[in-house]
């Protein structure tokens, strides 16, 4: 009788079907030669000669078996004349291929009996040796794993900021949580010329060193351009230059850029892809929106950039996706509308993170296994004097702000524009008429912003800003743009509209204009301005502009 | 000043029909507007008073439920008449020549409306 002469793996164990070239590990058998190795026949679990030999009493005769198998027209065909099932526990391991005996002579019942007692000594022995190999790759691949986690940690710690800046009036906290599989999370604070400050929050699509290293060099980038670039446009436009042609396949990396300048309170920033800041106003919490193309993807992008002032008391919260993405043991996401809600309780800056972590672990319970990297970086501005964004801009000075708000833009929004500005502007002592053609301009202005610029979504919002410059009272409306620029409406008229010529809406740029003493459409980078003017001064209270 | 949510009344005599409308004039009017005048057609008056003197805010969108409200009157032969507006919105109606197809009078006793309340639209 040929033997056993090469053990090699033929079954999947479970639902997997067994790689033609899996490692060796159960038997084959001669055939045509008798020292020659026998058919290395894989079963798939699918074969019907799997559950066969799963279920075997002992040894199987290959060649009265009578079973439609691809598996077992190959043994046959190669000369196998009996299989030897190897089950342990029930589970078939592998299985021995015998060819001919040498004598060619049929297997004796003492030749079965012999196998069968083969076969349960060596099953269960052959399934250890798999399970200790199967252990050791475990370790191995852990081991490699752990010790990729340990060099990217390493690279992450190297290169967040070691201590928070120290400013006048401000009060700056930073967390920063590696998830297990550490993430490309990063934030950073950066000196620039005159007390000002740059604010780096981002994330690195992938984890483990590649995301580290990808981080790294990002924030070398940044720390690097910030203080000869000066602009967080043209310093997220020159990283993502750069970053370009050195980032990985199927890589890149989130970020916004904020430059605060802390005596006043007013910030510049502009945003790759990343999260938007929220801030939390006296009234309040709104987002700081800004758009833009993730750096390391596309050539030549552009970054929006814009500004804002934050008052004593306002606080701003810039965030990795960690948070809002984090799941609790349902699959329920954490959320921006909860971000947002936990914001809007006013909370000193460390105060605010520590809250924010502490909903965080609420939501998530115990034994949480934290999916991302979570970062968190808090700014409160605890004093100094209140200044307007105009007061920054050297083609607005002189203008006394009376009202800056940003309303969500969902549909009859418009009646709250209407309301604020008429509050604001009430100490103005505006003649009644003129005050209601205001009224009814800022509606009009702001229901086009809303339904236009902001398509209806709550999320973008429009801004309202009330000024007074030299002798004009001026009212600004600002939105998105999502529905392009305004276009010429045409002149509503009432005869073709009672006669069907024209459709029975159309009337809210013609009001505009007859309740208003001027009014202006500017088109920029991030929507469209709606201005309208009173004179506050000069003018003949009783005017009516009725047309003949 | 609040948002108001808007509602309709109408109260008609056989020559009259008065669309008492209440809070905002604005998108969300438009529904219960329709069905006010539609009382009013069912009433066979001949003429229809809107009364805005329980109206505060009216928008374009508000301002193009009235043109359907008189384009459909016209179709119906109805005439129409307003009372009870501010004279802002009074300015409103002059410049949008709204006043070239609806006479305007400072309230509804003026206008002709002896009837009593009959009929609503919207909710009380």
């Amino acid at each position: 009788m040929t033997f056993i002469e090469s053990i090699r793996r033929t079954v999947g164990r479970g639902a997997k079907t067994v790689e033609p070239d899996a490692e060796p590990t159960v038997a084959a058998v001669p055939a045509a030669s008798q020292t020659a190795p026998g058919p290395a026949v894989d079963i798939a679990p699918t074969d019907p000669l799997f559950a066969y030999l799963q279920a075997a009493p002992g040894v199987v005769d290959a060649e009265r078996l009578e079973l439609d198998s691809a598996a077992l027209a190959e043994l046959r065909g190669g000369g196998v004349k009996v299989i030897v099932p190897l089950v342990t526990q029930g589970e078939l391991i592998g299985a021995l291929y015998l060819g001919p005996r040498l004598s060619d002579q049929d297997y004796s019942t003492d030749d079965r009996k012999l196998l069968s007692t083969l076969a349960a000594q060596a099953a269960p022995a052959i399934r250890v040796a798999q399970l200790v190999r199967e252990q050791a790759v475990e370790i191995q691949a852990r081991e490699r794993l752990e010790q990729e986690m340990r060099v990217a940690t390493l690279i992450q710690q190297q290169f967040l900021p070691r201590e928070l800046p120290q400013l006048h009036d401000w009060q700056v906290a930073a967390y920063y949580g590696p998830a297990r599989a550490v993430g490309g999370d990063f934030y950073d604070f950066i000196p620039l010329p005159d007390g000002r400050i740059g604010i780096v929050v981002g994330d690195v699509t992938d984890k483990g060193v590649p995301a580290a290293l990808i981080m790294a060099r990002t924030q070398s980038v940044l720390r690097g351009e910030a203080p000869r670039l000066q602009s967080p446009a043209k310093v997220l436009e020159r990283a993502n230059e750069i970053l370009l042609p050195e980032m990985p396949a199927r890589m890149f990396v989130t970020c916004l850029y904020m430059i605060l300048e802390p005596e006043t309170g007013r910030v510049v920033y502009a945003n790759a892809g990343h999260n938007l800041p929220y801030v939390r106003t006296a009234d309040e919490v709104i987002e700081l929106r800004a758009t833009g193309m993730p750096l390391g993807l596309l050539p030549g992008m552009d970054y929006p950039e814009h500004e804002a002032v934050l008052a004593p008391g306002q606080s701003v919260l810039l965030y990795s996706d960690g948070l809002v993405e984090a799941h609790d043991p349902a699959g329920g996401m954490f959320g921006f509308p909860r971000l947002k809600e936990l914001m809007a309780v006013e909370r000193p800056g460390s105060d605010l993170i520590d809250h924010l972590l502490d909903e965080l672990h609420r939501f998530v319970g115990r034994g949480w296994d934290q999916e991302d990297d979570i970062t968190l970086v808090a700014l409160q501005r605890t004093g100094g004097r209140a200044v307007a964004l105009a007061d920054h801009d050297p083609d607005r000075a002189g203008e006394r702000v009376l009202l800056q708000v940003s309303l969500p833009g969902a549909a009859g929004n418009e009646r709250l524009a209407m309301d604020r500005v008429a509050e604001a502007v009430e100490p103005l002592g505006l003649e009644p008429a003129r005050f209601e053609r205001l009224k009814t301009a800022v509606s009009e202005a702001a229901m086009n912003a809303i339904e236009y610029g902001s398509q209806n979504d709550p999320a973008i919002p429009v801004e309202v800003e009330a000024v007074v410059v030299d002798d004009d009272l001026v009212v600004r409306i600002s939105d998105r743009g999502l529905g392009g620029p305004m276009g010429e409406a045409e002149e509503p008229d009432i005869d073709k509209k009672l006669a069907g010529e024209q459709k029975p809406r159309g009337w809210g740029l013609f009001l505009i204009k007859h309740m208003v003493d001027a009014m202006e459409v500017t088109t920029h980078g991030t929507g469209q301005t709606v201005s309208l003017t009173l004179h506050l001064k000069g003018v003949d209270d009783d005017s009516q502009s009725v047309p003949g | 000043m609040t948002a108001s949510p808007f509602r309709a009344e109408v109260r008609s005599t056989t020559d009259l029909a008065t669309i008492v409308l209440h809070g905002d004039i604005n998108v969300a009017a438009e529904g219960d507007l329709g069905a006010a005048y539609a009382a009013v057609g069912a009433s066979g008056a001949s003429t229809v008073l809107l009364d805005f003197s329980d109206t505060e805010y009216i928008n374009s969108t508000g301002i193009a439920l009235i043109v359907r409200l008189l384009a459909d009157a016209r179709r119906d032969r109805r005439e129409v008449r307003a009372c009870g507006l501010s004279p802002h919105y009074v300015e409103i109606f002059q410049i949008t020549r709204l006043s070239d197809y609806m006479r305007i009078y400072d309230d509804a006793a003026s206008a002709g409306d002896v009837a009593t309340l009959t009929a609503t639209g919207g909710q009380p």
